[in-house]
Formats: structure tokens, sequence, C-alpha cells
């Protein structure tokens, strides 16, 4: 089959690999119809996240048609048709039982990579690095997915792909995030800093969860334009954001803050610097903003990635206001179902924030522009069979 | 209950064979009555909880021949009693080394304790021991183990196997006791489809 490889920083080719295999008697095999690639993609093209290797096939948003189905597979079938979650969860550790499904115990083959760079290992993900696994991912004609009874979310309508492929991860992600904030409806106020995908669901979920106003900060124009489009009031991440958020909120600040932005934010030469240097893994200038900016008693919530150590985080500003921080890899099993119901009922449209749809042929020309969000690029869905 | 005062702890003078002893054993909580005199042995502990009653996972364990299942390492194990069992477990360098092993205290659903008889390539002594945990968490099951490495050039290879990658090597037996146990399955992504330079390298690595 064909695949996208990562050889390398910002180098990435498709090239034709073996197909998938079942491998255990829990695993289905899908033929992929619809794939996307993500920001966190952007963090491995660019080389920011440990445990990549050359030759790892990337990819973890997407879905498809089941073909095989292991012996133990029993809610799934050949011919059903599946979004893929991008955690791997096996249903059955207390973090599964508890729907705490990315930190599943036992679907990380790699526990002793995770163990030394995080104390614990986190569930196991598609594409996404051998600390959390090394499965290959879905930027490809077929996947191997394990544990198909616990993931895969059937789609039994007729609506097309790219309405609900982002189910696979970046809606559940915004969804989480907005929830996160505990937002009381009709009163709190919430900023989210990134308007990219995961910011974009953010912001439609805070409005769905009742916030009273969004406020959405970025540097690109257009991802400005399209967070306006959901009701959000925009700031330009150039501006003092610290001054333009205590003017919309009367000198309150926002009653929690998003971090939909990660381990690249852009703005800081410190950071830049840093970590070109390897002085420092990550870049935290959206997450050290929204740690001042936030109200006293506030909530920091962090859907954005973040991969190794930080530096100069104002932890002085969180102690002292009692900020309360919720984050993580999204707990992906406990959202889609519930989410796919406001797509079918039209409470919202996913595919709003489609700009290119391409051949995964095209996927090496894909990654720069995403990344560089040039071309007007916010979200590229890709076709495997072309 | 401190594993110090268990009443199921075996005496505490030494249980590796042909180890002199001058009658008092460390106070080495961590390996209760598996200990070497003089500390020259190498111990380790380690600990997993998993959420399955005590009882299914201590007959799991008692079961000698279910146990190269779990270890992640080339293993033979034939039982020859209810309670004794030969090993052949192969070393670095094309290597194997050998023993028995004698089950010497056996309390269902708690504990299995095991030493070495006087043959040994490789003096060891262990135990697994099954505790309920707190609230809904399931059962900690920690394992104790403690060797000596031979003399000669056996040992020399078997001393490679510093403290941390025997005691590496006892938490994935864990770690995939506990899969096992909970998902049905070791997870593994040996076999998937790889790109570029690890195609060539998978390849040669298959065995
Ligand atoms: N927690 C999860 O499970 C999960 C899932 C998916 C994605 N993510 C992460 O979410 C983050 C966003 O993903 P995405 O797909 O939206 O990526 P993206 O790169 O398209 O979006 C990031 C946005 O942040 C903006 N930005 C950069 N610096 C900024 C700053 N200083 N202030 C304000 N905005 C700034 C960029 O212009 C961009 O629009 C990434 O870190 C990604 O890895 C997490
Ligand atoms: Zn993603
Ligand atoms: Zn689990």
């Amino acid at each position: 089959m064909k695949a996208l490889v990562w050889m390398g920083k910002k180098k990435v080719e498709v090239q034709t690999v073996s197909d998938p295999a079942i491998l255990l008697p829990r695993d289905c095999i899908v033929k992929i119809t619809s794939t996307a690639i993500c920001g966190s993609d952007i963090h491995l093209y660019d080389g920011v996240i440990p445990t990549l290797e050359k030759g790892d096939i990337l990819g973890h948003e997407f879905m498809g048609e089941v073909i095989e189905v292991g012996k133990q597979v029993k809610r799934i079938k050949a011919g059903d048709r599946v979004v893929v979650p991008f955690t791997i969860s096996c249903g059955r550790c207390t973090h599964c039982l508890r729907q705490q499904f990315s930190a599943c115990d036992n679907t990380n083959p790699n526990w002793h990579i995770a163990e030394t760079l995080l104390g614990f290992p986190s569930a196991g993900m598609f594409g996404y690095a051998h600390m959390t696994g090394g499965y290959a991912g879905g930027q490809a004609q077929y996947a191997r997915v394990p544990h198909a009874d616990t993931g895969l979310l059937k789609i039994e309508n007729d609506l097309p792909d790219e309405k609900v492929l982002f189910l696979s991860d970046i809606f559940p992600t915004g969804y989480m995030a907005a929830e996160n904030c505990q937002i009381v409806p009709g009163q709190s106020v919430v900023a989210v800093w990134g308007c990219g995908p995961v910011g974009q669901f953010a912001i439609r979920s805070a409005f769905l969860l009742g916030a009273a106003k969004v406020i959405a900060i970025d540097s690109v124009p257009e991802r400005r334009a399209l967070a306006g489009k959901a009701g959000a009031i925009t700031l330009d991440s150039g501006d003092d954001v610290m001054e333009e958020l205590k003017a919309l909120t009367g000198g309150r600040g926002p009653d929690a803050s998003i971090d939909a932005v990660g381990m690249e934010a852009h703005g800081s030469a410190y950071d830049e610097f840093k970590q070109a240097l390897k002085l420092e893994t990550d870049r935290p200038y959206a997450l050290r903003q929204a740690m001042r900016c936030t109200r006293k008693a506030g909530v920091v919530s962090v859907p954005g990635v973040y991969g190794g150590f930080l530096d100069k985080i104002p932890f002085g500003a969180a102690m002292n206001k009692g900020l309360t921080f919720k984050m993580g890899q999204t707990h992906m099993q406990k959202y889609m179902g519930p989410l796919l119901k406001l797509i079918e009922d039209g409470k919202i449209d996913p595919s709003v924030i489609i700009t290119h749809r391409l051949p995964l042929s095209e996927a090496p020309e894909a990654y720069p522009m995403f990344t560089k969000k040039t071309d007007g690029c916010i979200k590229v869905v890709l076709d495997p069979a072309a | 209950m401190p594993y110090a005062t268990h009443p199921s702890t075996p005496s505490s003078s030494s249980v590796l064979p042909g180890e002199d002893t001058d009658g008092s054993a460390p106070a080495d909580v961590a390996s209760p009555g598996i200990s070497v005199p003089g500390n020259r042995g190498i111990k380790v502990v380690r600990a997993i909880t998993i959420r399955e009653k005590p009882e299914t996972l201590y007959a799991f364990w008692r079961n000698v021949s279910n146990l190269p299942r779990i270890v992640n390492h080339p293993v033979t194990i034939l039982p020859r009693t209810a309670l004794e069992s030969r090993w052949l477990v192969s070393a670095p360098a094309g290597r194997k080394m050998e023993w028995n092993a004698i089950i010497i205290n056996d309390e269902p659903g708690q504990l299995i304790a095991w030493r070495t008889t006087a043959d040994a390539d490789v003096a060891n002594a262990g135990s697994i021991r099954f505790a309920p945990a707190p609230g809904d968490e399931g059962t900690e099951v920690t394992v104790s183990l403690e060797y000596n490495p031979p003399a000669g050039k056996l040992g020399a290879a078997v001393a490679k196997l510093t403290r941390d990658s025997a005691g590496s090597q006892v938490y994935d037996a864990l770690r995939r006791f506990k899969a096992l146990m909970e998902a049905g399955e070791i997870p593994t992504t040996y076999g998937q489809p790889v790109g570029g330079p690890q195609r060539e390298k998978a390849r040669e690595h298959r065995p």
C-alpha cells in the first residue's frame, strides 16, 4: 500500500510499504477512505517530539471501511463504516473503566520509553512516535486498528466523510478542552489561544456549553475570521493581549483560558532560540500568556501538546491566583458517540474548517503548507485512493 | 501487613545454597525471606496493580507453564513435580543458564515463594505476593527477586545484567501479565508495516 513516511526533520514522503495484517485477536484492518493532517503532525514533522524514527508512518485522524476483523472482535464487522479514534484503549483497565481512555494501561508496548520520559506510560496512539507505542499511522491506504471493539465509532447514517472525520481527534479534543473550562452557562468568559483546527472546535464547543463570551487569539487573519464566524471576538496575538482581554472582560480577565497552540507557539524569539539550541524542548509562549491573563481562581485548559521541559513558566501566577489546570490527550471514546449525535442533529458542521482536499500523493507538499499556514490553509483532508 | 512480619515469611537465614551465613540476615524489608547474607545478592522489587481477583492472578502464576508467555526473554520451563520445575534461560553470547526452582511457600490467592536448588547456574530466590488494593483498584502484585551472579565466564556475562536490567525484566513481565489479564492480549507492533530505513532493519530482525 501507499503510506506517508517521516524521513527526518521536515522531510516526509509517500512510500510503498507492506499492507497491514491482523497481529492480535482484537485487531481489525480498516481500508481508509479519508485521512487528515493534524497540528500534532506539525510537531512530528518539525522533529520536536522525542522518539520519532525515520521510517515511521504518520497520521492519526482517519476513517474508512472495516475489511477484516480478528477472532475476538465482536461488535465490529467487516463492511462497517467507522471513524478511528487516535488513541488506542483496551476498554478493560481501571483508567478505561473510568473513561480516562488516553491513560489506558495496556496499549502502549513501549512502556519502558514512556516511563523514562513521563513517569508512567500513556495509551498507545497511531502515528505518534515510539513513546506512545510506535503504531503505524493512518495517512495510508490501510491501517491495523487494535482493540477494535473499544475504539471504533460506527457511522450508520449517510453523512459524508468530511462531516464525521474530525470525530477521530480534533472535535473531541476541542470539546474536552471546553468541558475542562467548567463553563457556567450564560456567565463564563473563555479565552482561546490558537485558532487552528483545535481552537476552532474549542470555540464552537465553548458556545455549545453555554459560554457567555469567547475571545479567540491568533496572528493569522483567515483563522481569526473563521473564529469570528463562530461568534468569537478575535484578537491578534501581536497585540497587548493582557490589556485587550481586561478591556473585554470589565477588568476581570477570562474565567477560563484554553491553550490550543501547544509547544510551537510563535511570537517569542527567546523560545525559538532556546528550542533551536535544544536548551528547551517546548516553546510555551501561549501557555505563559494564558497563565498570566486568566482570572483569579480560574481554569487553564491545555489541549495543546507539550513534549518535554518548559522554561520560565510563571508558576507564581498560577499559585497565587489559585488557578486550576486541566489537560491531557483526549479521552476520545468518551466523546465520540455524543458528538456524533450533535452532528446528526445539525448542531455543528465540522467540515467548515476544511480548506484543502488533496490526494495522499500530495501530502509531502501539504505538510509545509499547513505548517507555514500558507495559501489560507486551515485543515487538509487527504484521499488515500488518489 | 508489613512484609517483615508476615507469618509466612520463611526463615530469615539464607535461602540461597552455597552461601555461608553469619546468622544475621540483612534487614531488607523489600525482599521478604529471600535475602543473601552480606548483601552480595542482587535484589529487585517491582509492583503493579491489576484489575482482577487475587485468586485468578495467583492461579495463572502458580501454573509455571504459563510464565514464558509473560517473560519477554527466551525461556523454557519444564514442570517436574507439583513444586519443582527446571528453568532454561538463554544468556548473553549464546550461553544457557539452568536451574531447578522449588516452591518453598505456597499460599493460594496470596503468595508464592521459590528458590533454586544447589546445582543452579544462577542461584536465585523470589516471591510474588497478591494483595487487595484499596477500593476498586484490583490487586497489588509485588515481585521480589534476588540472585547471585555466578563466578567465572558465565558470571561475567550474567553480571552484565545489572540491577537495573533485572528490575526492568521483572517489571516488563509484570506489565505483560497485567495486559494479558486485563485486556486479554499483550500489545505489540511487531509485524506492522514500516517505511524507509526501518523496513530493512525489520527484515533482518525477524526471528
Ligand atoms: N490534546 C490532544 O489530544 C490533542 C489533539 C489534537 C491536537 N492537539 C494539539 O493542539 C494544538 C493545536 O492543534 P491544531 O491542529 O489546531 O494546530 P495548528 O498549528 O493548525 O494551530 C495552532 C494555531 O496557534 C496559532 N498560534 C501560534 N502561536 C500563537 C500565540 N503565541 N498566540 C496565539 N495563537 C498562536 C497558530 O497561528 C495556529 O493558528 C497542537 O499542539 C496539537 O498538537 C492536541
Ligand atoms: Zn491530531
Ligand atoms: Zn485500558
